[in-house]
C-alpha cells in the first residue's frame, strides 16, 4: 500500500486516496467541432503505460484536493507529486 | 504401542507442568511449552494424515509453519472447530482435541487410500483431461471430487472469538528473532531507532539457541549460551518492542506489512474468556530488516513422504528443544554437513543413530569426524533408492552414485530403521522479500535464490540472505546493519567466532533410482501429492514456464505454497528442458505467507459494526411508528409503514391512495444536498447539466439531468437559486458523494478558473416532504406566516421561512405529481417538525409513506429513478427526455456524446411504459423484453426496470427498455416467464396527469 505525499496534506495511506486516471489529458475547449474520431481518441483513449505514468490522483478522504503523480508502474515507486496546473518535475 | 520417546528435559519444556489432549479420540500426555507434534513424536505417534490426492499415510515432517502434512482440525465446541492448522505450530493446552484431516473413516483405514494404488490413473492434469468432458457433467463429477479431495471442515455457526487491528509505526521493523534479527534489533535500538522485532515461534533465538555443543562458538562460549546473554540484554532496551507468536503475513509496498498476533490460543481454555484471540498489525515500518532464517530442504527420492521421514533440522530440533527422540533407530540422509549437527545432537542425548547415508564422496570435517569417533557408519557417495513401512518407515534401501550422480551402480543394501532424517541443503526464505516487490539471483555454487535488488527501504540479512553459517552471520550482518542504518560501528566488531560446519554439499535434485522415474514416487510437493514424474509429464506435455508446470501440477498449490519442494520443482524442469535456473525464475510467493482466520482479516467489523450505518433526524420516529427498513447506500430509510398486520402490498396501496387523495408525508433527508457559491455558480450549472441555468430566478427550482462525459445519465435533481451567487443542489440518495466528487474534478481540473466553492450539507439539513391535495393546508398550519398562494409561491419555487424561531427553507417541489411542499430544517429540530406536521396533518389523514410508495407514485408520474431506470448506458434522449436537452448551450459535459454514431442509433434501448393486456399482471422487474417467440434464437429487446400495481389508475404499469421502443407505440411485446408469456402493449410512460393538473390543484 502507498504512502503517497499529498502536496497540501504530506504523507498519508493510500486508503486516503482515490486514483484518478491518466493526467495531462486536456478536455477539448469546443468538442462541438471534433469529428467521431476525435471526439473518441480523448474520451475513451489511454496509454496504461510499464514505466513511467502520468497520473491523477485525489485526496479524497482527505483535503478533498486534486492533484498529479509520476508513477513507475512496473515498481510502484511514486517519482513526483505536483499540484494540478504545475509542470511535471520529472520526464 | 504407545511408548514414552521423552529423552531429556528442555528449556523449552516444562516437565512438571503436565497436559493432556485428545487426538483422534484417544488422550495423550505432554507438556507445557510442546507442540501438537512434539508431543505426538513424544508418544511415538508419527502417522497423522492422509495426502491429498493419493491418500497416502503422512506423518509429521518438519518443526515449523513449512510444515505439509501435519494438518489437523481443532475441536473447541462447535463454534471454535477449526480446520488445517499446523500441528507443528499449535502449542498444547490442557483440553486440545484435534484429529486428522482428509482421512475416512479413519487415519489408519482410510478408503480413499485405494488412490496410492490407482495411481497410474491419476497422472499430472488428471483432473483437467477427465473431467472437463462433456462440460455438463462437471457438477456431477465435482461433487465426488471435494468430497474425496478434503481439507478440513469449517465451523458453520459464528465465531465467538475477539479479534481487533491495530496500526503501528516504527522506525525499523525486524521480522524474525534469530541470531541475525536479534542483532539487528539490538543494534536498531541501541542506535536510537524505535524498533518492533516479530516472532512467529513462541521463542527468541531460532536455531542458535540449542545450538550449544563445542563445535560452535563466539566468544570462547557455546552460541546458544552467547545469545541467551544477548537475548537478556535485549529484552531490557526501552525503545524496541518484541512480539513473539507473530507472524508477517504480508510485506507490500512502501514497507506496509501485515502480522498476525495470535495472543490467546496457546493458553488453557478457561484463561481465553472475554480476551482478543488474534490481532491483525498494519505495520508502517521507515525501515524493515529481514532475517526470516532459511528452510531446510528435503531430498527426492522413491517413497519419501512415508511417516517416520523428517527434515533432519527437525528431528534435531524436537531433541534439543522439546527433548523428543523422532526414534529409536534414525538413519540421516544428507546431501551437506547440516545431518551431521542432528547426529551430534542425538548422540549426545544417547538416542540411537544406525547410520547416516551421504550422496559426497569425498567429505572431511570436524562434524562429519566426530561421527564417526562414535562408530556410527557412514555410507559416502550413497543415495536411498527406496523406502519401506506402510504407516510408518522400517528400512531403506540404498545403492552407490555414479561419479557424476546421474545414476546408481552396483548392489542394492537395506538397513532397518524407524526414523529417517533428510537434509538436502537449505534454501533461504525469501517469501516476504519477494512479496514486497524484490528481485532474486541465482547463486550457482550452492544452487540458492538470494535477494538481489529492494524495491523498499529494507535489507535482508542473515540465512535469508544465504549466510548460512555463524561466521558468515556474524561477520556480514553488522556490515550491512552500519550501512543501512547509516551507523559508525556495532558490537559486533572484534568478536571470536568458530564454526565446525563444512559449505560443501553435493546437490542433485532428483536423485537416481534403479527403477525408471515413470515406476516411482518421488515426492516434490508432499500436501498436493505432485512427484518428480508428474513435472516430468507435464515438460514431455509441452509446459514449459514455471507458472505453467505449477498450476498442470499442483505443485506448490497447496496451503504451505510449496516452501519445501518449489526449489526442487525448479531444478527438475531446469535439468530436463535444460534451461538454466536463473532464467527459469521462482514462482510468485503470495500473501499470507502462513493461512490467517477470517477472524483476523475482519477483526471488529463484524455483525452491526460491519459497515457503517447512517440515519436521519427522524430515524426514532419511524421506528416508534412500525416502520420496515430499506437500505439504501448505507442509509437506512423507511420502507413502509404497515398498520394492523398489512403486508407490503396492503401498505403500499393505502399509503398511495392516501399520498394522492389527501396528504402523504415522506422523510426525504438522505437526498444529496450540496451548497454551491462563487460568483461562476451559474456559469457551472451551466456545465455541469444538459439545460439552461443563467436565466434561472433568484428563488426558483429547476430539475437538472447530469450526464458522464460519454453522454450517459448517471445522476438527477432539484437544484434551487437561492441568491444570486448561491444555490442548493439535491442529488440521489446513492449518487451524492459521486456527484461532489464528480464536480470537484471538473471545477479543480477542468475549470480552476470558475470562482465556486462546494460543500456537502447533506447531513446538516433534514427535509420533509408533504404532498397531495391537503399539503399547502397543512404547511399553512405548521408554518403560519408563509405565503402559500399559488401566485405567490407557485409549482417550482422556493422560500425562507420559520418555525419558531429556527430558520428553514420551504420548496414547492414535486417526485410524485401532486401539489409538494419540502421543508428543509437544521437536521437537530427534524423531529419536532415532523411530528409538528403529523398534528397539523391529523384532521387530514396524513399518512407517512415510504420508499415503495414514493417509487410507485413516480412511476404513475413516468419519473425516472436515475439507477434504476437507467443503467450507465442510457442518455437523455434514449429517455424520451430530449426537453431537457439544451440545443442552445455551446458545450455541456457529455454533449459532444449526445451525436456520436452510436448515441444517434435509432436502435438504442429507450425507455417505454408498459401496459400488460390483463390490468391484474404485475410484471418482475428484471424480466426480459421479447417481440418473437418463434424466432431462433430469441431476440432480447430490453428489459422491465419499474413495475407496480397502481392504486390510483387501478391497473398494472411498468417501466422498461425497449430496443427503438420510441416508435413502437401501441404495438405488443411479450414478457416470457418460467411457466408463463405476459402480453403487454407499449406506452407513454407517462401513465397519471398528463397535462400536470393536480401540481397545482
Ligand atoms: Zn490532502
Amino acid at each position: 500500500m502507498f504512502l503517497i505525499n499529498c502536496p497540501f496534506c504530506g504523507e498519508r495511506e493510500q486508503s486516503e486516496f482515490k486514483a484518478g486516471g491518466e493526467a495531462h489529458i486536456v478536455r477539448p475547449k469546443q468538442p462541438t467541432e471534433l469529428s467521431d474520431d476525435q471526439w473518441a481518441e480523448y474520451l475513451f483513449m489511454r496509454k496504461n503505460i510499464k514505466g513511467i505514468q502520468f497520473e491523477r490522483w485525489n485526496h479524497i478522504h482527505g483535503c478533498r484536493k486534486w492533484f498529479n503523480m509520476v508513477r513507475d508502474t512496473s515498481n510502484d515507486e511514486i517519482k513526483a507529486v505536483y499540484k494540478m496546473g504545475e509542470k511535471p518535475p520529472v520526464k | 504401542m504407545t511408548k514414552n520417546l521423552r529423552v531429556k528435559s528442555s528449556k523449552l519444556v516444562d516437565e512438571t507442568y503436565r497436559i493432556s489432549f485428545k487426538f483422534n479420540g484417544t488422550t495423550y500426555y505432554g507438556f507445557k511449552g510442546d507442540t501438537l507434534a512434539s508431543a505426538l513424536l513424544a508418544n511415538n505417534i508419527h502417522l497423522v494424515g492422509r495426502s491429498f490426492k493419493y491418500h497416502r499415510p503422512r506423518g509429521i515432517m518438519t518443526a515449523g509453519s513449512e510444515e505439509p502434512n501435519a494438518i489437523v482440525q481443532l475441536h473447541n465446541g462447535t463454534s471454535r472447530t477449526e480446520p488445517n492448522v499446523r500441528a507443528t505450530e499449535i502449542e498444547i493446552y490442557e483440553g486440545l482435541v484435534a484429529s486428522s484431516q482428509n482421512c475416512w473413516p479413519s487415519v489408519k483405514f482410510d478408503i480413499g487410500g485405494i488412490n496410492n494404488f490407482l495411481s497410474p490413473l491419476l497422472p499430472a492434469g488428471f483432473y483437467y483431461k477427465t473431467f472437463m468432458w462433456p462440460a455438463s457433467f462437471w457438477e456431477k463429477y465435482e461433487y465426488f471430487i471435494r468430497k474425496s479431495a478434503g481439507l478440513g471442515k469449517s465451523p458453520d455457526v459464528p465465531d465467538p472469538d475477539i479479534y481487533e487491528h491495530k496500526y503501528i509505526h516504527c522506525d525499523v521493523l525486524v521480522i524474525g528473532a534469530g541470531i541475525s534479527g536479534l542483532i539487528a534489533a539490538k543494534t536498531a535500538a541501541k542506535n536510537g531507532f524505535k524498533t518492533l522485532l516479530v516472532e512467529e515461534k513462541s521463542y527468541l533465538g531460532g536455531s542458535t539457541i540449542y545450538q550449544d555443543s563445542e563445535f560452535f562458538k563466539i566468544n570462547n562460549q557455546n552460541s546458544a549460551s552467547w545469545l541467551e546473554k544477548e537475548i537478556n540484554e535485549i529484552k531490557k532496551i526501552e525503545n524496541l518492542e518484541i512480539k513473539t507468536r507473530t507472524s508477517v503475513a504480508a510485506f507490500h509496498g512502501y514497507n506496509f506489512l501485515l502480522a498476525r498476533e495470535n495472543l490467546t490460543d496457546h493458553l488453557p481454555l478457561e484463561q481465553r474468556e472475554n480476551k482478543t484471540r488474534q490481532r491483525l498489525l498494519k505495520i508502517r515500518a521507515k525501515k524493515v530488516i529481514t532475517a526470516t532464517g532459511s528452510i531446510e530442504r528435503p531430498l527426492i527420492f522413491d517413497n519419501n513422504d512415508r511417516p517416520g521421514i523428517l527434515l533432519s533440522s527437525a528431528i534435531k530440533k524436537y531433541a534439543d528443544l522439546f527433548g523428543v527422540a523422532c526414534g529409536e533407530k534414525n538413519i540421516l540422509f544428507t546431501n551437506n554437513d547440516s545431518a551431521y549437527e542432528t547426529a551430534i545432537s542425538l548422540i549426545q542425548k544417547g538416542i540411537k543413530v544406525q547410520a547416516i547415508i551421504d550422496n559426497r564422496e569425498e567429505i572431511d570435517s570436524k562434524l562429519i569426524k566426530e561421527t564417526e569417533k562414535n562408530n556410527i557408519k557412514i555410507y559416502k557417495g550413497y543415495t536411498i533408492v527406496d523406502t519401506f513401512g506402510y504407516k510408518r518407515i522400517n528400512s531403506v534401501s540404498i545403492m552407490k552414485l555414479s561419479k557424476d550422480g546421474q545414476k546408481v551402480v552396483g548392489s542394492k543394501e537395506n538397513i532397518s530403521c524407524d526414523s529417517l532424517g533428510i537434509s538436502g541443503g537449505w534454501t533461504p526464505a525469501v517469501h516476504l522479500f519477494t512479496q514486497s516487490g524484490g528481485k532474486l539471483k541465482f547463486r550457482d555454487d550452492d544452487q540458492i535464490f538470494i535477494p538481489n535488488t529492494y524495491p523498499s527501504n529494507q535489507i535482508s540479512i542473515g540465512s535469508c540472505n544465504g549466510d548460512f553459517t555463524l561466521d558468515e552471520i556474524l561477520i556480514n550482518a553488522p556490515k550491512l546493519l552500519k550501512q543501512f542504518l547509516n551507523i559508525k560501528k556495532t558490537e559486533y566488531e572484534n568478536i571470536e567466532i568458530y564454526s565446525a560446519f563444512n559449505k560443501s554439499k553435493r546437490n542433485i535434485w532428483l536423485l537416481p533410482s534403479n527403477k525408471i522415474v515413470g515406476k516411482t514416487k518421488s515426492f516434490v510437493d508432499f500436501q498436493n501429492d505432485a512427484t518428480a514424474k508428474d513435472i516430468k509429464l507435464a515438460l514431455r506435455e509441452g509446459f514449459r514456464s514455471i507458472e505453467h508446470v505449477k498450476r498442470y501440477t499442483t505443485t506448490g498449490m497447496g496451503t504451505d505454497q510449496g516452501k519445501l519442494g518449489n526449489m526442487h520443482a525448479l531444478g527438475i524442469i531446469s535439468e530436463t528442458a535444460s534451461s538454466k535456473m536463473s532464467e527459469l525464475g521462482t514462482t510468485t510467493f503470495r500473501p499470507p505467507y502462513t493461512p490467517l482466520t477470517f477472524g483476523t482479516i475482519v477483526g471488529r467489523n463484524v455483525g452491526k459494526y460491519f459497515d457503517i450505518i447512517r440515519k436521519t433526524p427522524i430515524h426514532e420516529w419511524h421506528v416508534e411508528n412500525n416502520a420496515e427498513f430499506e437500505n439504501v447506500g448505507q442509509w437506512k430509510r423507511a420502507w413502509y409503514y404497515p398498520q394492523n398486520g398489512e403486508n407490503m402490498h396492503e401498505a403500499v396501496q393505502r399509503e398511495s391512495k392516501a399520498a394522492r387523495d389527501s396528504a402523504g408525508i415522506l422523510d426525504a433527508s438522505t437526498l444529496g444536498k450540496i451548497d454551491i457559491q462563487g460568483t461562476d455558480a451559474s456559469e457551472f450549472l451551466n456545465r455541469v447539466y444538459t439545460n439552461a441555468w443563467s436565466k434561472l430566478e433568484i428563488g426558483k427550482c429547476r430539475y437538472g439531468l447530469m450526464l458522464n462525459e460519454d453522454g450517459m445519465v448517471y445522476d438527477d435533481g432539484v437544484t434551487t437559486r437561492l441568491d444570486e451567487n448561491h444555490y442548493i443542489m439535491t442529488t440521489t440518495t446513492g449518487g451524492a458523494a459521486t456527484v461532489l466528487g464528480k464536480l470537484e474534478d471538473y471545477l479543480q481540473t477542468e475549470w480552476p478558473e470558475l470562482d465556486v466553492y462546494l460543500t456537502s450539507v447533506t447531513d446538516h439539513y433534514a427535509t420533509i416532504s408533504v404532498c397531495g391535495p391537503n399539503s399547502k393546508k397543512i404547511i399553512q398550519k405548521v408554518i403560519p406566516e408563509i405565503d402559500l398562494s399559488d401566485k405567490d409561491f407557485p409549482h417550482m419555487s422556493f422560500k425562507n421561512s420559520k418555525i419558531g424561531k429556527v430558520k428553514c427553507r420551504v420548496m414547492r417541489i414535486s417526485f410524485t405529481g401532486e401539489q409538494s411542499y419540502e421543508i428543509n430544517i437544521q437536521a437537530n429540530y427534524a423531529k419536532s417538525v415532523w411530528e409538528k406536521c403529523m398534528e397539523a396533518g391529523k384532521e387530514f389523514n396524513i399518512t407517512p409513506y415510504g420508499t415503495e410508495t414514493m417509487h410507485l407514485l413516480r412511476a404513475e408520474k413516468g419519473f425516472i429513478i436515475a439507477g434504476q431506470d437507467t443503467d450507465a448506458t442510457m442518455t437523455p434522449i434514449d429517455l424520451q427526455m430530449d426537453w431537457i436537452v439544451s440545443k442552445k448551450k455551446f458545450d455541456f459535459i457529455g454533449k459532444r456524446s449526445l451525436y456520436r454514431s452510436d448515441t444517434i442509433r435509432e436502435d438504442r434501448k429507450q425507455l417505454v411504459g408498459l401496459i400488460t393486456d390483463n390490468p391484474e399482471e404485475i410484471l418482475e422487474e428484471g424480466a426480459q423484453i421479447v417481440a418473437d417467440m418463434n424466432k431462433t434464437p430469441i431476440e432480447m429487446l430490453g428489459h422491465v426496470t419499474s413495475s407496480y400495481f397502481s392504486p390510483n389508475l387501478k391497473k398494472s404499469i411498468a417501466l422498461g427498455v425497449v430496443k427503438g421502443g420510441k416508435n413502437m407505440m401501441g404495438q405488443k411485446l411479450i414478457i416470457p416467464m418460467e411457466k408463463k408469456q405476459i402480453n403487454v402493449t407499449v406506452t407513454d410512460p407517462v401513465f397519471l396527469d398528463k397535462e400536470n393538473k393536480r401540481l397545482n390543484a
